[in-house]
Protein backbone atom coordinates (compact mmCIF):
# COMPACT_ATOMS: atom_id res chain seq x y z
CA UNK A 1 0.00 0.00 0.00
CA UNK A 2 2.85 2.35 0.81
CA UNK A 3 4.31 2.00 -2.67
CA UNK A 4 1.17 3.38 -4.25
CA UNK A 5 1.55 6.63 -2.36
CA UNK A 6 1.79 9.64 -4.61
CA UNK A 7 4.23 12.42 -3.82
CA UNK A 8 1.51 14.69 -2.49
CA UNK A 9 0.11 11.79 -0.55
CA UNK A 10 3.52 11.22 0.97
CA UNK A 11 3.82 14.88 1.81
CA UNK A 12 0.44 14.94 3.51
CA UNK A 13 1.28 11.81 5.46
CA UNK A 14 4.56 13.19 6.77
CA UNK A 15 3.06 16.55 7.65
CA UNK A 16 0.17 14.92 9.48
CA UNK A 17 2.49 12.65 11.42
CA UNK A 18 4.86 15.40 12.48
CA UNK A 19 2.00 17.68 13.45
CA UNK A 20 0.46 14.92 15.54
CA UNK A 21 3.77 14.34 17.28
CA UNK A 22 4.18 18.06 17.83
CA UNK A 23 0.72 18.32 19.35
CA UNK A 24 1.68 15.67 21.87
CA UNK A 25 4.58 17.85 22.89
CA UNK A 26 2.72 21.11 22.89
CA UNK A 27 5.13 22.53 25.41
CA UNK A 28 7.95 22.58 22.85
CA UNK A 29 5.88 24.55 20.39
CA UNK A 30 4.67 26.98 22.99
CA UNK A 31 8.08 27.62 24.50
CA UNK A 32 9.37 28.74 21.12
CA UNK A 33 6.48 31.13 20.82
CA UNK A 34 6.97 32.48 24.32
CA UNK A 35 10.68 32.92 23.58
CA UNK A 36 9.79 34.97 20.53
CA UNK A 37 7.48 37.25 22.47
CA UNK A 38 9.96 37.62 25.29
CA UNK A 39 12.90 38.53 23.07
CA UNK A 40 10.84 41.11 21.22
CA UNK A 41 9.67 42.59 24.50
CA UNK A 42 13.19 42.76 25.88
CA UNK A 43 14.50 45.06 23.20
CA UNK A 44 12.70 48.24 24.26
CA UNK A 45 13.86 47.64 27.82
CA UNK A 46 17.42 47.08 26.77
CA UNK A 47 17.58 49.87 24.23
CA UNK A 48 15.97 52.29 26.63
CA UNK A 49 13.10 53.59 24.60
CA UNK A 50 9.37 53.43 24.91
CA UNK A 51 8.23 56.69 26.36
CA UNK A 52 7.99 60.18 25.01
CA UNK A 53 9.83 61.38 21.96
CA UNK A 54 11.96 58.28 21.82
CA UNK A 55 8.90 56.17 21.17
CA UNK A 56 9.47 56.89 17.51
CA UNK A 57 12.70 54.98 17.68
CA UNK A 58 10.74 51.95 18.76
CA UNK A 59 8.75 52.04 15.57
CA UNK A 60 11.95 52.34 13.59
CA UNK A 61 13.65 49.36 15.15
CA UNK A 62 10.48 47.23 15.25
CA UNK A 63 10.94 45.36 11.94
CA UNK A 64 14.55 44.53 12.74
CA UNK A 65 13.72 43.37 16.23
CA UNK A 66 10.83 41.18 15.11
CA UNK A 67 12.88 39.62 12.34
CA UNK A 68 15.90 38.91 14.53
CA UNK A 69 13.63 37.39 17.14
CA UNK A 70 12.03 35.24 14.44
CA UNK A 71 15.48 34.07 13.35
CA UNK A 72 16.47 33.17 16.88
CA UNK A 73 13.19 31.42 17.63
CA UNK A 74 13.49 29.45 14.43
CA UNK A 75 17.04 28.37 15.26
CA UNK A 76 15.97 27.34 18.76
CA UNK A 77 13.30 25.00 17.50
CA UNK A 78 15.43 23.25 14.88
CA UNK A 79 16.48 20.46 17.18
CA UNK A 80 12.92 19.20 17.02
CA UNK A 81 13.01 18.52 13.32
CA UNK A 82 15.07 15.39 13.18
CA UNK A 83 16.35 14.49 16.63
CA UNK A 84 13.30 12.60 17.90
CA UNK A 85 13.17 10.46 14.79
CA UNK A 86 16.93 10.04 14.84
CA UNK A 87 16.92 8.81 18.41
CA UNK A 88 14.19 6.23 18.02
CA UNK A 89 15.35 4.87 14.67
CA UNK A 90 12.54 6.21 12.54
CA UNK A 91 14.93 8.38 10.57
CA UNK A 92 16.96 5.35 9.59
CA UNK A 93 13.80 3.76 8.25
CA UNK A 94 13.01 6.89 6.32
CA UNK A 95 16.41 6.75 4.67
CA UNK A 96 15.89 3.14 3.72
CA UNK A 97 12.36 3.64 2.47
CA UNK A 98 11.73 3.54 -1.28
CA UNK A 99 9.87 6.83 -1.06
CA UNK A 100 11.55 10.00 -2.13
CA UNK A 101 13.65 11.34 0.74
CA UNK A 102 13.54 14.97 -0.43
CA UNK A 103 9.74 14.90 -0.41
CA UNK A 104 9.79 13.37 3.06
CA UNK A 105 12.14 16.13 4.17
CA UNK A 106 9.90 18.77 2.61
CA UNK A 107 7.04 17.37 4.64
CA UNK A 108 9.07 17.64 7.82
CA UNK A 109 10.07 21.18 6.97
CA UNK A 110 6.46 22.11 6.32
CA UNK A 111 5.37 20.61 9.62
CA UNK A 112 8.21 22.41 11.37
CA UNK A 113 7.17 25.71 9.87
CA UNK A 114 3.60 25.14 10.92
CA UNK A 115 4.69 24.66 14.51
CA UNK A 116 7.33 27.37 14.67
CA UNK A 117 7.09 29.91 11.84
CA UNK A 118 3.33 30.10 11.53
CA UNK A 119 2.70 30.91 15.21
CA UNK A 120 5.28 33.67 14.89
CA UNK A 121 3.47 35.09 11.89
CA UNK A 122 0.21 35.06 13.81
CA UNK A 123 1.83 36.63 16.86
CA UNK A 124 3.56 39.40 14.91
CA UNK A 125 0.59 41.81 14.64
CA UNK A 126 0.24 41.80 18.42
CA UNK A 127 3.90 42.56 18.81
CA UNK A 128 3.67 45.21 16.14
CA UNK A 129 1.15 47.00 18.28
CA UNK A 130 3.65 46.90 21.14
CA UNK A 131 5.96 48.92 18.95
CA UNK A 132 3.28 51.27 17.65
CA UNK A 133 3.75 50.02 14.15
CA UNK A 134 1.27 51.61 11.72
CA UNK A 135 -0.99 49.18 9.93
CA UNK A 136 0.65 49.58 6.52
CA UNK A 137 4.05 48.61 7.88
CA UNK A 138 2.52 45.89 9.99
CA UNK A 139 0.91 44.34 6.95
CA UNK A 140 4.18 44.25 5.04
CA UNK A 141 5.94 42.86 8.11
CA UNK A 142 3.50 39.97 8.32
CA UNK A 143 3.63 39.36 4.59
CA UNK A 144 7.40 39.27 4.74
CA UNK A 145 7.30 36.83 7.63
CA UNK A 146 4.90 34.58 5.69
CA UNK A 147 7.40 34.45 2.83
CA UNK A 148 10.53 34.39 4.95
CA UNK A 149 9.88 32.07 7.89
CA UNK A 150 9.52 29.01 5.65
CA UNK A 151 12.96 29.81 4.26
CA UNK A 152 14.30 29.91 7.81
CA UNK A 153 12.86 26.45 8.40
CA UNK A 154 14.34 25.23 5.13
CA UNK A 155 17.83 26.58 5.75
CA UNK A 156 17.55 25.36 9.32
CA UNK A 157 16.75 21.88 8.06
CA UNK A 158 20.09 21.74 6.26
CA UNK A 159 21.87 22.77 9.45
CA UNK A 160 19.86 20.37 11.60
CA UNK A 161 20.63 17.49 9.24
CA UNK A 162 24.35 18.25 9.24
CA UNK A 163 24.56 18.45 13.02
CA UNK A 164 22.43 15.39 13.78
CA UNK A 165 23.29 13.90 17.14
CA UNK A 166 26.22 16.20 17.83
CA UNK A 167 26.99 17.76 21.18
CA UNK A 168 27.06 21.52 20.98
CA UNK A 169 23.56 21.22 19.59
CA UNK A 170 21.58 24.38 19.19
CA UNK A 171 24.44 26.81 19.26
CA UNK A 172 26.36 25.00 16.55
CA UNK A 173 23.33 24.87 14.25
CA UNK A 174 22.72 28.58 14.78
CA UNK A 175 26.36 29.35 14.03
CA UNK A 176 26.09 27.49 10.75
CA UNK A 177 22.66 28.65 9.64
CA UNK A 178 22.37 32.28 10.73
CA UNK A 179 24.83 33.66 8.15
CA UNK A 180 22.81 31.98 5.42
CA UNK A 181 19.61 33.62 6.67
CA UNK A 182 20.94 37.13 6.38
CA UNK A 183 19.41 37.92 2.96
CA UNK A 184 15.98 36.98 4.32
CA UNK A 185 16.52 39.30 7.26
CA UNK A 186 17.65 42.12 5.00
CA UNK A 187 14.73 41.91 2.61
CA UNK A 188 12.12 41.18 5.25
CA UNK A 189 13.03 44.10 7.48
CA UNK A 190 13.89 46.22 4.47
CA UNK A 191 10.41 45.87 3.06
CA UNK A 192 8.90 47.37 6.20
CA UNK A 193 11.40 50.20 6.22
CA UNK A 194 10.58 50.88 2.58
CA UNK A 195 6.93 51.34 3.50
CA UNK A 196 7.97 53.61 6.35
CA UNK A 197 9.95 55.86 4.03
CA UNK A 198 7.35 55.76 1.30
CA UNK A 199 9.47 53.83 -1.13
CA UNK A 200 8.69 50.77 -3.17
CA UNK A 201 8.42 47.70 -0.98
CA UNK A 202 7.13 45.25 -3.55
CA UNK A 203 10.62 44.58 -4.88
CA UNK A 204 11.74 43.38 -1.45
CA UNK A 205 8.80 41.03 -1.19
CA UNK A 206 9.37 39.74 -4.70
CA UNK A 207 12.97 38.95 -3.81
CA UNK A 208 11.81 37.19 -0.67
CA UNK A 209 9.41 35.16 -2.77
CA UNK A 210 12.19 34.32 -5.22
CA UNK A 211 14.42 33.16 -2.38
CA UNK A 212 11.53 31.11 -1.02
CA UNK A 213 10.97 29.39 -4.34
CA UNK A 214 14.66 28.66 -4.83
CA UNK A 215 14.91 27.32 -1.30
CA UNK A 216 11.87 25.08 -1.77
CA UNK A 217 13.47 23.56 -4.84
CA UNK A 218 16.98 23.15 -3.47
CA UNK A 219 16.88 22.62 0.27
CA UNK A 220 14.96 19.32 0.44
CA UNK A 221 17.50 17.68 -1.79
CA UNK A 222 20.48 19.20 0.03
CA UNK A 223 18.97 18.23 3.37
CA UNK A 224 18.46 14.68 2.14
CA UNK A 225 22.15 14.52 1.20
CA UNK A 226 23.09 15.93 4.58
CA UNK A 227 20.96 13.29 6.31
CA UNK A 228 22.67 10.53 4.36
CA UNK A 229 26.06 11.94 5.29
CA UNK A 230 25.13 12.13 8.96
CA UNK A 231 23.64 8.68 9.08
CA UNK A 232 26.08 6.50 7.21
CA UNK B 1 52.64 11.25 -22.83
CA UNK B 2 50.06 9.84 -20.50
CA UNK B 3 49.91 11.75 -17.25
CA UNK B 4 48.72 9.79 -14.31
CA UNK B 5 46.59 12.51 -12.76
CA UNK B 6 45.50 10.29 -9.95
CA UNK B 7 49.01 9.56 -8.85
CA UNK B 8 48.99 12.63 -6.67
CA UNK B 9 45.59 11.93 -5.20
CA UNK B 10 47.21 9.35 -2.98
CA UNK B 11 48.10 10.95 0.30
CA UNK B 12 51.56 9.46 0.40
CA UNK B 13 52.66 10.79 -2.97
CA UNK B 14 51.06 14.15 -2.38
CA UNK B 15 52.81 14.39 0.97
CA UNK B 16 56.16 14.19 -0.76
CA UNK B 17 55.16 16.60 -3.51
CA UNK B 18 53.83 19.15 -1.05
CA UNK B 19 57.07 18.91 0.89
CA UNK B 20 59.08 19.72 -2.20
CA UNK B 21 56.88 22.57 -3.44
CA UNK B 22 56.12 24.41 -0.22
CA UNK B 23 59.59 25.89 0.39
CA UNK B 24 59.61 27.33 -3.13
CA UNK B 25 56.30 29.08 -2.61
CA UNK B 26 57.48 30.33 0.74
CA UNK B 27 60.60 31.77 -0.85
CA UNK B 28 58.57 33.43 -3.61
CA UNK B 29 56.25 34.86 -1.01
CA UNK B 30 59.11 36.31 1.00
CA UNK B 31 60.70 37.94 -2.05
CA UNK B 32 57.40 39.28 -3.35
CA UNK B 33 56.47 40.67 0.06
CA UNK B 34 59.81 42.45 0.26
CA UNK B 35 59.39 43.91 -3.22
CA UNK B 36 55.75 44.80 -2.76
CA UNK B 37 56.22 46.45 0.61
CA UNK B 38 59.25 48.37 -0.60
CA UNK B 39 57.37 49.82 -3.55
CA UNK B 40 54.10 50.25 -1.71
CA UNK B 41 55.34 51.79 1.48
CA UNK B 42 58.40 53.64 0.28
CA UNK B 43 58.54 54.27 -3.44
CA UNK B 44 54.91 54.85 -4.39
CA UNK B 45 53.78 58.45 -4.03
CA UNK B 46 51.41 59.71 -1.40
CA UNK B 47 47.83 59.79 -2.58
CA UNK B 48 46.42 63.25 -3.27
CA UNK B 49 43.06 62.72 -1.57
CA UNK B 50 43.73 60.10 1.08
CA UNK B 51 47.22 60.87 2.24
CA UNK B 52 49.43 58.04 3.37
CA UNK B 53 46.68 55.97 5.00
CA UNK B 54 45.81 54.64 1.54
CA UNK B 55 48.96 52.51 1.69
CA UNK B 56 46.95 50.02 3.67
CA UNK B 57 45.28 48.89 0.47
CA UNK B 58 48.49 47.07 -0.44
CA UNK B 59 47.59 44.49 2.18
CA UNK B 60 43.83 45.04 2.45
CA UNK B 61 42.94 44.42 -1.20
CA UNK B 62 45.09 41.31 -1.67
CA UNK B 63 43.80 39.88 1.62
CA UNK B 64 40.16 40.44 0.61
CA UNK B 65 40.61 38.93 -2.82
CA UNK B 66 42.43 35.98 -1.38
CA UNK B 67 39.85 35.44 1.34
CA UNK B 68 37.16 34.97 -1.29
CA UNK B 69 39.38 33.06 -3.69
CA UNK B 70 40.44 30.60 -0.99
CA UNK B 71 36.82 30.00 -0.04
CA UNK B 72 35.99 29.08 -3.61
CA UNK B 73 39.00 26.77 -3.88
CA UNK B 74 38.00 25.23 -0.56
CA UNK B 75 34.46 24.66 -1.80
CA UNK B 76 35.91 23.22 -5.00
CA UNK B 77 37.99 20.68 -3.10
CA UNK B 78 34.95 19.97 -0.94
CA UNK B 79 32.91 19.22 -4.04
CA UNK B 80 35.67 17.00 -5.46
CA UNK B 81 35.81 15.12 -2.18
CA UNK B 82 32.07 14.53 -2.19
CA UNK B 83 31.88 13.51 -5.84
CA UNK B 84 35.01 11.36 -6.16
CA UNK B 85 35.21 10.26 -2.54
CA UNK B 86 38.88 11.21 -2.34
CA UNK B 87 40.14 11.72 1.19
CA UNK B 88 42.89 14.04 0.04
CA UNK B 89 40.40 16.54 -1.39
CA UNK B 90 38.75 16.83 1.99
CA UNK B 91 42.15 17.21 3.63
CA UNK B 92 42.99 20.06 1.27
CA UNK B 93 39.72 21.79 2.08
CA UNK B 94 40.53 21.53 5.78
CA UNK B 95 44.05 22.78 5.19
CA UNK B 96 42.77 25.84 3.32
CA UNK B 97 40.17 26.91 5.86
CA UNK B 98 42.41 28.43 8.58
CA UNK B 99 44.46 30.39 6.05
CA UNK B 100 41.28 31.64 4.42
CA UNK B 101 39.78 32.64 7.74
CA UNK B 102 42.95 34.50 8.75
CA UNK B 103 43.05 36.40 5.47
CA UNK B 104 39.41 37.34 6.02
CA UNK B 105 40.29 38.65 9.45
CA UNK B 106 43.24 40.57 8.02
CA UNK B 107 40.94 42.09 5.40
CA UNK B 108 38.50 43.20 8.07
CA UNK B 109 41.16 44.52 10.42
CA UNK B 110 43.15 46.42 7.80
CA UNK B 111 39.90 47.70 6.34
CA UNK B 112 38.97 49.13 9.71
CA UNK B 113 42.34 50.87 10.08
CA UNK B 114 42.00 52.26 6.59
CA UNK B 115 38.47 53.41 7.24
CA UNK B 116 39.16 55.34 10.40
CA UNK B 117 41.56 57.97 9.06
CA UNK B 118 39.92 58.10 5.65
CA UNK B 119 36.20 58.16 6.38
CA UNK B 120 36.14 58.69 10.12
CA UNK B 121 34.94 55.31 11.32
CA UNK B 122 36.54 51.97 12.01
CA UNK B 123 33.47 50.14 10.79
CA UNK B 124 30.91 51.19 8.20
CA UNK B 125 28.45 48.38 7.41
CA UNK B 126 29.07 48.87 3.74
CA UNK B 127 28.42 45.95 1.40
CA UNK B 128 31.98 44.73 1.13
CA UNK B 129 32.92 44.86 4.79
CA UNK B 130 29.63 43.30 5.89
CA UNK B 131 29.90 40.50 3.35
CA UNK B 132 33.50 39.98 4.43
CA UNK B 133 32.34 39.63 8.03
CA UNK B 134 29.75 37.06 6.99
CA UNK B 135 32.45 35.24 5.03
CA UNK B 136 34.44 35.00 8.26
CA UNK B 137 31.38 33.44 9.92
CA UNK B 138 31.13 30.94 7.08
CA UNK B 139 34.78 29.95 7.50
CA UNK B 140 34.36 29.61 11.26
CA UNK B 141 31.21 27.54 10.76
CA UNK B 142 33.11 25.19 8.46
CA UNK B 143 35.95 24.78 10.94
CA UNK B 144 33.54 24.40 13.87
CA UNK B 145 31.44 21.77 12.15
CA UNK B 146 34.48 19.71 11.18
CA UNK B 147 35.83 19.95 14.70
CA UNK B 148 32.52 18.86 16.26
CA UNK B 149 32.26 15.55 14.44
CA UNK B 150 34.39 12.70 15.72
CA UNK B 151 34.10 10.36 12.77
CA UNK B 152 36.58 11.72 10.17
CA UNK B 153 34.58 10.59 7.17
CA UNK B 154 31.36 12.13 8.39
CA UNK B 155 33.25 15.26 9.41
CA UNK B 156 34.80 15.60 5.96
CA UNK B 157 31.55 15.08 4.12
CA UNK B 158 29.37 17.22 6.35
CA UNK B 159 31.74 20.19 6.30
CA UNK B 160 32.16 19.74 2.56
CA UNK B 161 28.41 20.05 2.05
CA UNK B 162 28.37 23.09 4.28
CA UNK B 163 31.17 24.72 2.28
CA UNK B 164 29.27 24.18 -0.96
CA UNK B 165 26.03 25.56 0.48
CA UNK B 166 28.00 28.52 1.78
CA UNK B 167 29.61 29.24 -1.55
CA UNK B 168 26.22 29.36 -3.26
CA UNK B 169 25.14 31.84 -0.63
CA UNK B 170 28.12 34.17 -0.86
CA UNK B 171 26.98 36.01 -4.02
CA UNK B 172 23.41 36.18 -2.71
CA UNK B 173 24.58 37.60 0.59
CA UNK B 174 26.86 40.07 -1.16
CA UNK B 175 24.12 41.40 -3.42
CA UNK B 176 21.54 41.58 -0.67
CA UNK B 177 23.90 43.56 1.54
CA UNK B 178 24.83 45.81 -1.37
CA UNK B 179 21.18 46.56 -2.01
CA UNK B 180 20.57 47.17 1.68
CA UNK B 181 23.54 49.42 1.68
CA UNK B 182 22.60 51.57 -1.30
CA UNK B 183 19.19 52.13 0.27
CA UNK B 184 20.60 53.08 3.60
CA UNK B 185 23.53 55.14 2.61
CA UNK B 186 22.75 56.51 -0.83
CA UNK B 187 26.09 57.19 -2.41
CA UNK B 188 28.13 54.51 -0.73
CA UNK B 189 31.66 54.71 0.45
CA UNK B 190 33.74 53.66 -2.49
CA UNK B 191 36.92 52.03 -1.36
CA UNK B 192 38.42 52.40 -4.80
CA UNK B 193 38.79 56.14 -4.63
CA UNK B 194 42.49 55.97 -5.16
CA UNK B 195 43.83 56.89 -8.57
CA UNK B 196 46.06 54.06 -9.63
CA UNK B 197 49.50 55.09 -10.74
CA UNK B 198 51.85 52.62 -12.35
CA UNK B 199 53.96 52.19 -9.21
CA UNK B 200 50.83 51.63 -7.15
CA UNK B 201 49.68 48.94 -9.56
CA UNK B 202 53.04 47.22 -9.40
CA UNK B 203 53.00 47.22 -5.62
CA UNK B 204 49.46 45.87 -5.56
CA UNK B 205 50.31 43.09 -7.98
CA UNK B 206 53.44 42.14 -6.07
CA UNK B 207 51.55 42.04 -2.77
CA UNK B 208 48.74 40.01 -4.28
CA UNK B 209 51.14 37.43 -5.68
CA UNK B 210 52.99 37.42 -2.37
CA UNK B 211 49.82 36.64 -0.42
CA UNK B 212 48.88 33.99 -2.96
CA UNK B 213 52.27 32.26 -2.71
CA UNK B 214 52.12 32.53 1.07
CA UNK B 215 48.66 30.92 1.14
CA UNK B 216 49.83 28.06 -1.05
CA UNK B 217 52.90 27.48 1.11
CA UNK B 218 50.87 27.49 4.34
CA UNK B 219 48.23 25.20 2.91
CA UNK B 220 50.79 22.70 1.61
CA UNK B 221 52.60 22.62 4.93
CA UNK B 222 49.38 22.29 6.85
CA UNK B 223 48.04 19.51 4.67
CA UNK B 224 51.24 17.56 5.30
CA UNK B 225 50.44 17.48 9.02
CA UNK B 226 46.83 16.59 8.29
CA UNK B 227 47.93 13.73 6.04
CA UNK B 228 50.30 12.42 8.70
CA UNK B 229 47.63 12.54 11.33
CA UNK B 230 44.99 10.82 9.24
CA UNK B 231 47.26 8.22 7.75
CA UNK B 232 49.19 7.56 10.93
CA UNK B 233 48.23 3.90 11.01
CA UNK B 234 49.57 3.20 7.54
CA UNK B 235 52.91 1.64 6.88
CA UNK B 236 54.46 4.50 4.95
CA UNK B 237 53.87 6.86 7.84
CA UNK B 238 55.06 4.44 10.48
CA UNK B 239 58.27 3.86 8.55
CA UNK B 240 58.92 7.50 7.81
CA UNK B 241 62.44 8.71 8.66
CA UNK B 242 61.07 11.83 10.33
CA UNK B 243 59.12 9.75 12.78
CA UNK B 244 62.08 7.81 14.03
CA UNK C 1 60.35 59.91 1.34
CA UNK C 2 62.73 60.40 4.19
CA UNK C 3 62.97 57.80 6.90
CA UNK C 4 61.10 59.85 9.50
CA UNK C 5 58.35 60.47 6.99
CA UNK C 6 58.27 56.73 6.38
CA UNK C 7 57.69 56.06 10.05
CA UNK C 8 55.01 58.60 10.71
CA UNK C 9 53.40 58.52 7.27
CA UNK C 10 52.40 62.17 7.49
CA UNK C 11 50.56 61.60 10.73
CA UNK C 12 48.89 58.40 9.59
CA UNK C 13 51.59 56.20 11.03
CA UNK C 14 49.43 54.73 13.76
CA UNK C 15 46.92 53.36 11.28
CA UNK C 16 49.34 52.13 8.67
CA UNK C 17 51.61 50.40 11.14
CA UNK C 18 48.73 48.96 13.17
CA UNK C 19 47.39 47.43 10.00
CA UNK C 20 50.69 46.02 8.78
CA UNK C 21 51.86 45.13 12.26
CA UNK C 22 48.78 43.05 13.00
CA UNK C 23 49.13 41.35 9.63
CA UNK C 24 52.72 40.46 10.38
CA UNK C 25 51.68 39.16 13.78
CA UNK C 26 48.98 36.99 12.22
CA UNK C 27 51.44 35.56 9.68
CA UNK C 28 53.94 34.77 12.43
CA UNK C 29 51.26 33.11 14.55
CA UNK C 30 49.99 31.10 11.60
CA UNK C 31 53.46 29.84 10.76
CA UNK C 32 54.09 29.00 14.40
CA UNK C 33 50.84 27.05 14.58
CA UNK C 34 51.67 25.05 11.45
CA UNK C 35 55.14 24.21 12.77
CA UNK C 36 53.71 23.29 16.15
CA UNK C 37 51.07 21.04 14.63
CA UNK C 38 53.70 19.17 12.66
CA UNK C 39 55.81 18.61 15.76
CA UNK C 40 52.77 17.40 17.67
CA UNK C 41 51.74 15.00 14.90
CA UNK C 42 55.23 13.52 14.57
CA UNK C 43 55.38 13.06 18.31
CA UNK C 44 52.01 11.32 18.23
CA UNK C 45 53.26 8.95 15.53
CA UNK C 46 56.42 8.16 17.47
CA UNK C 47 54.39 7.39 20.55
CA UNK C 48 52.09 5.14 18.57
CA UNK C 49 54.99 3.25 17.12
CA UNK C 50 56.71 2.85 20.46
CA UNK C 51 53.50 1.55 21.96
CA UNK C 52 53.17 -0.98 19.17
CA UNK C 53 56.81 -1.92 19.43
CA UNK C 54 56.29 -2.94 23.00
CA UNK C 55 53.56 -5.39 22.08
Amino acid sequence: MMNKLSLTGLLALVVRRDLLLAMRRRADVLTTLVFFVMVVSLFPLGVGVGQGPEAQMLTKIAPGVVWVAALLASMLSLGRMFSADYLDGTLEQMLLAPQSLPVLVLGKILAHWMTSGLPLVLMAPVLGLQFNLPSGQLGVLVLGLVLGTPVLSMLGAVGAALTLGLRGGGVLVSLLVLPLCIPVLIFGAGAVEAVASGMDYVAHLKLLAAIAVAATVLTPWVTAQALRISME
Amino acid sequence: MAINWFKYSAPSTFYALAGKLAPWFAAFAAILFAVGLYIGLYVAPTDATQGDAYRIIYIHVPASILSMFIYLVMAGYAALGLIFNTRLSAMMANALAPTGALFTFIALWTGAFWGKPTWGAYWAWDARMTSELILLFLYLGFIALHASIDDPRRADRASALLAIVGSVNVPIIYYSVRWWNTIHQGATIKPTGVSMEATMQKALLAMFLACWAYAIAMTLWRVRSIILERERTTQWVQEMPEAK
Amino acid sequence: MSFSEFIDMHDRGFYVWSAYGTTLLIFVVEIALVVHKRKLTLKQIRMMRDAEGEQ
